[in-house]
């Protein structure tokens, strides 16, 4: 299996151990990956929120370059740009003038035939036994809750990913490389997303309760899909606990690193000694 | 929520008479941008209930839907509103009448910028407007340069800092962009054409 592969500016930045843990699995699921020659920003949420012209070409300006590089399948991790370039897909599908536009902006052809694909979406799509057979060690002790976050599933007539507000593709793909998932509250509740530098408050608030929620249901691990849920709930755990006195410490994974960890990498090697949440000893 | 109802008083507090005159063609506007009928909503406040930011907002997203509705341009585009919306759709997903919220926030935005309305969040703007200019220059985000970029315009030195450093020593942070003249070509021209062809229209 072969697929073009969008890392967007986080996997290459702040997100860089969700890149190594992706293609640390992938290669070992035997999926081959080939980064999209000369991608570019997808624009994310200063883009959209400045203009819908430019928050729409800049994805699929990135569409049409793996399309001229022959791809027919491309993923894309980062739950961010997979929302933006699914939401650009949709809305030029909709609407005939946005497409010229869109078409005379990028300078390119783009005959729009490229699937865009979320990682979880490819291991899901694996037969059960093919991840079961790569589990290396059982993973004990590690009780994982999944958070998919807001752009995953919303809205689910652009997405089209799982159930909007209980989606569980993630929770079952951990579970069959044998972690012990379970049920909680928070699964697609914001955590503040883009204010991460702008309006801290907000996204302390919204963090404090996703913690809380996990702690409340016994886990030790939050599985993300998502570079900026990340580096939310990870980075300001401290913070958190200083403003709300609570003592939370639950360290914080990108799924690609569990799964990972089941199939015998170092946690070195996925990257995960970079997160600021240690995992307590 | 306390938030959720807006007395007349506290809007006369905070806005101005003029605020309020209504404006025939600004409902119009809105639809034709967003490509939505605005007077769909039958104001169930679905939107508003799990909107997670609307504690800090000064007017609700339903609140916000219905001034536009009015035709009440002034306050809708002085609001704090969508600038503290944080995209997260959860109200274009739950709206009966499929109102797109989310995206009457962004378009909200955009006409304010557009009318020279100087935003009540202006920390939001800012990091839009530097995260741009990042873009356009690199062609790809470059974190440590926007931080420095926010910096420089914010003043606030210090906001972060122990953040960032913890980040840098982790090797999360990049000290070098990467840089690519090719990659700066293609989104310095999509920056440009769409800059012109919105000129033009
Ligand atoms: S959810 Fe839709 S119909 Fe209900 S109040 Fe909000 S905009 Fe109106
Ligand atoms: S998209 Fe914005 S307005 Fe809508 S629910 Fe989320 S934060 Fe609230």
């Amino acid at each position: 299996m072969k697929y073009a592969y969008y890392p967007g500016c986080s996997l290459h930045s702040t997100g860089a151990e969700f890149d190594v843990s992706f293609k640390a699995v992938s290669g070992k699921l035997g999926i081959e990956l080939e980064e999209v020659p000369g991608w570019v920003c997808c624009g994310t949420s200063p883009a959209h929120a400045s203009s819908h012209l430019l928050a729409t070409a800049l994805p699929i300006k990135n569409l049409a370059l793996a399309e001229y590089a022959q791809a027919k399948e491309v993923a894309v991790p980062c739950a961010a740009c997979y929302s933006r370039f699914k939401s650009a897909l949709y809305d030029i599908d909709q609407d005939e003038k946005l497409k010229e536009d869109v078409k005379e902006v990028i300078g390119s052809s783009f005959q729009g035939k490229v699937k865009v694909l979320h990682p979880l979406e490819i291991f899901a799509g694996l037969p059960v036994a093919e991840l079961k057979d790569k589990v290396k060690e059982k993973p004990v002790n590690t009780k994982v809750v999944c958070y998919y976050g807001c752009l995953l599933t919303r809205p689910p007539k652009v997405m089209q990913f799982d159930n909007v507000e209980y989606p569980m593709t993630m929770d079952q793909v951990l579970e069959n490389v044998g972690y012990e998932v379970l049920d909680w509250s928070y699964k697609t509740d914001c955590c503040g997303a883009t204010f991460a530098l702008t309006e801290t408050d907000a996204v302390l608030r919204l963090c404090e309760k996703i913690l809380k929620d996990a702690q409340e249901v016994g886990a030790n691990a939050i599985a993300v899909a998502c570079p900026l849920c990340h580096a939310n709930l990870d980075t300001r755990q401290s913070d958190i606990n200083a403003k709300y006195n609570t003592q939370y410490n639950i360290p914080i994974y990108y799924f690609t690193q569990l799964m990972g960890l089941a199939f015998g990498f170092t946690p070195k090697e996925l990257g995960v000694n970079k997160h600021l949440t240690e995992v307590p000893v | 929520m306390s938030t959720q109802t807006v007395s007349s008083e506290s809007l006369q507090d905070k806005r101005s008479e003029s605020a309020l005159v209504p404006d025939a063609k600004f409902m119009k506007q809105m639809n034709d941008e967003v490509k939505v009928n605005v007077n769909l909503c039958y104001q169930c406040r679905k939107c508003s209930a799990g909107c997670p930011m609307s504690a800090d907002m000064d007017y609700t997203p339903v609140q916000l839907i219905h001034a536009i509705r009015l035709g009440l341009k002034e306050l809708v585009l002085n609001s704090k509103t969508m600038w503290m919306c944080s995209s997260c759709q959860t109200c274009t997903t739950r709206c009966p009448q499929e109102v797109d919220i989310a995206r009457i926030m962004d378009a909200a935005k955009i006409m304010a910028i557009a009318e020279g309305i100087k935003p009540p969040v202006s920390s939001v703007h800012t990091f839009n407007k530097a995260a741009l200019r990042n873009i356009k220059w690199f062609g790809r985000m470059y974190e440590l340069g926007l931080i420095g970029d926010l910096k420089m315009r914010t003043f606030e030195f210090f906001k972060d800092m122990g953040l960032g450093a913890k980040m840098f020593f982790k090797g999360k942070l990049k000290i070098v962009p990467s840089l690519s003249p090719l990659r700066t070509l293609t989104t310095w021209k999509i920056f440009s054409r769409v800059k012109k062809k919105e000129r033009s229209s």
